[in-house]
């Protein structure tokens, strides 16, 4: 069992008539199953009101199956007496950086977490320390929050989560209201987590260019997975993903149209390097140019 | 316009003062208040200058910033002083139909004055030497006894500390919301006060849907970081008394000791 | 006729220490139905810059003409002016106030003081042009999806039937569904009212897509102006800036620098195709499995 397991999970929003008779139901989430990996990075694509954030809710604690389970590190998160195990073991990043620092001094609020699980003061100042430095953050740590970028907000909330020393971290579309700088600092910052401190990483979001480096992308579409694989397999079915209204990266959507049209290019092309790579050589065959090493491309990408 | 408003008038300096616990400075600034009401006469009121110069010198903050202070007070002073030189009955020393000012109630409006003007730059010292950080956690820990006869200190202190950090997001965003409204034609400067009454209802509703979204998002990002109340929370920055603290309340007391002796020492005449 | 600004400069925070330059000198003509791509990292005055063009900031120098009118001689009727150039803020949503679709539309004719009749006609005529039809009339704007909130925000301004319509990026925080659709009907705008864009966006994929001049702002002042083609052809200068160009720019300098004879200032994925697909001596479009289909999906 990996660290977070899901069997048959479904979740309804009960939405209640004004005179608190008639109700409506809807299915967020639709007979989901899954089994994540600890010490990866997954990603769950989707647009809005496909269910991802309510499945990342899930993971948390925060909402509670209608039917079906799910399990952190072995534990139920539907039994009230591992709640604070559970929120301790799977830290959580929400989309709107502002509202969730609570201090008023990026260092204070790095240590609401700790402070809040009853962590002693020499303990908290280390684990405080330590978060800041992962994250980039460390000479901000006087600094209002204020005063700092969307990014940089973002990176205080990961620390935050970070100073719990939780074993997995879920971000529920991180980047959603960020500008595209802010967007790059963010995912560098997670990238650099999962790989150094071995973190296991659930991103949420609807920017495919964000999950490229990601171990595994599932799709979800109307509160079901409709794609689970790596990156290059998902990228590989461009037609499919446009059909679940999901942005493919220009670099992908190039070369499956060239290769739709009958250029030799391999499918789930993710990097512009990858589509040099294979395309240069193949047009200076085409066009007998002489065949010196695509070279100059790579130097021009590096 | 609007975000020039600053809230928490902290004035960042280094000195005695600024380094003080912030317990400290509390408890000093009930002493001053309670002294400045007990002070009978013109001793008392010597003490008092004398002590207040004194701080004002430790805490380093340029004595202009502590009278900014007093503008906001100014219509309070002027009511305050007014009803005492003309209601305090005693020797009559001037009279204009019903108007009448005695002597009794001049010496009652300049001791009205002094007192309020002492107030409020004692308590400015206070708020120019701590961040509200400080305040908040000083208010926790200080006025933790209260907690036995079920004063909730923890969330007090709590709510103050987030009010503190959203105060400054919410006026940004009236600012946005407004300018928005105005590009819609929205007009919030004219009309007579019914009309303008009427008018900030395009700039409240967005501002309370936005700040409940934000105390809903908030509560669960803060229930996400196992927030459950007070109970069992460690403090990164624990406060804890020094030196410096004990010398504080050391001349506290002496201050103290001082106003009230002055009861017996010989009245001088005003 | 349409906007134009001359030597525009705003300065934050003046006479203090920390006084900022929000706009430097900046001069800027825009034509009656333009699409105009205003760039610019977070920060470099692109906001401030629209917020001038409707009076709700004023310039400390320079002047600002709408219409061969200056907008700052005395009794210039400002209020008109705001009907005339519309002004979509970011979050667009979190200006909703009323109990329902229809009334909050109908805010901004009201302002204008016209008939109750031309403003419910208005009310109705933009929520068409933003594609929402009358079962979302009595609905609370509160309980409709980000995209549609956003959507009844800007038919708000659209009501009050204005000739340049500005907006700050529109898309920012919605799903690539939520956004193609705003984008949609935006350029629908331009193209079936003749209305002038003003777009503010992070996308330089959606700038290569809809926008026929850009004009992208640094540090306060205007750097370039000119089409999208041209701009993105100093994407060296745009990453110095902090911003970047389309993928498919880099993508086209590199296979030229590598000796393929491609033009360097293709944006959009289309054309890098078509072109790629001529050099290989194919005829130009969409292909399926090999085959040229007639019509692109």
């Amino acid at each position: 069992m990996g660290i977070i397991k899901a069997a048959r999970l479904i979740f309804d929003y009960v939405k209640h008539d004004e005179d608190d008779k008639g109700e409506e139901v809807n299915r967020a989430i639709d007979n989901v199953s899954l089994d994540i990996k600890e010490g990866d990075f997954v990603a769950i694509l989707g647009h809005n009101g496909s269910g991802k954030s309510t499945f990342a809710k899930h993971v948390n604690g925060i909402l509670m199956p209608t039917e079906g389970t799910v399990w952190i590190s072995g534990m139920d998160t539907s039994d009230e007496s591992h709640i604070w195990d559970i929120r301790k073991t799977a830290g959580m990043v929400f989309q709107n950086p502002d509202n969730q620092i609570i201090g008023n001094i990026v260092e204070e609020d790095v240590g609401f977490g700790p402070e809040n699980m009853g962590v002693p003061t020499d303990e908290i100042w280390r684990r405080v320390d330590e978060s800041l430095e992962a994250v980039g953050m460390t000479a901000y740590r006087l600094k209002s929050p204020n005063k700092l970028s969307g990014g940089q907000k973002q990176r205080v909330a990961i620390a935050g989560v970070m100073a719990m020393k939780p074993r997995c971290i879920i971000l529920d579309e991180p980047t959603a209201m960020l500008d595209p700088n802010g967007r790059k600092e963010v995912i560098r910052t997670i990238r650099e987590l999962n790989r150094k401190e071995k973190i296991t990483v659930l991103l949420i979001t609807h920017y495919m260019e964000e999950v490229v480096h990601a171990d595994r992308v599932i799709v979800m579409d109307n509160g079901r997975i409709v794609m689970d694989g790596t990156p290059r397999e998902i990228f590989s079915r461009v037609r499919e993903l446009k059909q679940y209204r999901l942005d493919v990266p220009q670099v992908t959507e190039l070369a499956d149209e060239l290769a739709e049209a009958g250029v030799p290019l391999s499918r789930g092309i993710l990097s512009r390097k990858e589509l040099l790579e294979q395309l240069v050589p193949y047009l200076k065959e085409q066009l007998g140019l002489d065949d010196k090493p695509a070279e100059a491309a790579e130097n021009k990408e590096a | 316009m609007l975000r020039e408003i600053t809230i928490g008038q902290y004035y960042p300096v280094d000195s005695v003062l600024h380094r003080m616990d912030p317990r400290t400075k509390l408890f000093g600034t009930m002493i001053f208040i309670i002294s400045l009401f007990a002070a009978e006469n013109l001793w008392a009121y010597i003490l008092a200058t004398v002590f207040l110069a004194a701080v004002i010198r430790l805490s380093r903050v340029p004595f202009s910033f502590m009278v900014r202070g007093l503008k906001a007070v100014f219509i309070l002073l002027l009511i305050s002083v007014s009803f005492n030189l003309f209601l305090t009955s005693g020797e009559t020393v001037w009279q204009m139909g019903f108007l009448k000012i005695t002597k009794e109630g001049i010496r009652m409006a300049v001791f009205m004055a002094i007192r309020l003007i002492y107030l409020v730059i004692g308590s400015s010292v206070m708020t120019l030497t701590t961040t509200p950080n400080e305040l908040t956690d000083g208010l926790e820990k200080g006025l933790g006894f209260l907690k036995i006869v079920k004063v909730p200190v923890h969330e007090i202190a709590m709510m103050m500390s987030i009010a503190l950090r959203f105060i400054p997001i919410l006026v940004e965003e009236t600012d946005k919301i407004m300018k928005a409204q105005m590009a819609r034609g929205a007009d919030f400067e004219s009309g007579n006060l019914i009309q303008r009454a009427k008018s900030m209802v395009p700039l409240l509703v967005p501002l309370f849907i936005s700040a409940f979204r934000r105390a809903t998002d908030l509560a669960m990002a803060m229930e996400a970081r196992c927030y459950r109340g007070g109970e069992g929370r460690t403090k990164m920055k624990p406060l804890k008394y020094k030196a410096r603290d004990r010398w504080g309340y050391a001349a506290l007391f002496i201050y103290l000791a001082a106003v009230v002796g002055t009861r017996w020492l010989p009245w001088i005449p005003f | 006729m349409g906007i134009k600004v001359v030597n525009l400069t705003h300065i934050y925070g003046k006479g203090t220490a920390f006084q900022q330059y929000a706009l430097k000198n900046v001069n800027l003509e825009i034509e009656d139905g333009q699409f105009i791509g205003l760039i610019g990292h977070t920060g470099s005055g692109k906001s401030t810059l629209i917020q001038h063009l409707n009076g709700l900031l004023k310039a400390d120098s320079g002047e600002i003409y709408y219409n061969g009118e200056n907008i700052y001689q005395d009794g210039y009727d400002m209020k008109a002016l705001r009907g005339k150039v519309g002004l979509v803020f970011q979050y667009p949503e979190h200006q909703l106030f009323e109990v329902d679709v229809f009334t909050d539309v109908c805010f901004g004719p009201k302002n204008q003081k016209l008939p109750q009749e031309e403003v419910e006609e208005r009310a109705r005529e933009a929520l068409t042009m933003v594609g929402l039809d009358e079962s979302y009339y009595k609905q609370s704007p509160f309980e409709l999806s980000g995209g549609e909130k956003r959507r009844v925000a800007i038919a708000g301004v659209l009501a009050m039937k204005p000739e340049v319509l500005i907006l700050d990026e529109p898309t920012a925080g919605l799903d690539p569904k939520g956004r193609d659709e705003i984008l949609d009907q935006i350029a629908k705008l331009h193209e079936q009212k003749k209305m002038t864009i003003i777009l503010v966006s992070h996308s330089m994929e959606d700038m290569a897509k809809y926008a026929d001049r850009i004009v992208v702002m640094n540090h306060g002042e205007k750097v370039f102006d000119d089409t999208p083609r041209k701009v993105f052809h100093h994407y060296k200068e745009l990453e110095k800036m902090g911003l970047a160009a389309p993928q498919i720019t880099y993508i086209v300098h590199a296979l030229k620098d590598a000796g393929i004879p491609i033009a360097d200032d293709l944006i959009t994925v289309q054309e890098a195709r078509d072109a790629i697909l001529k050099l290989l001596g194919k005829e130009p479009g969409t292909y399926k499995d090999g085959k040229r289909l007639e019509k692109p999906c």
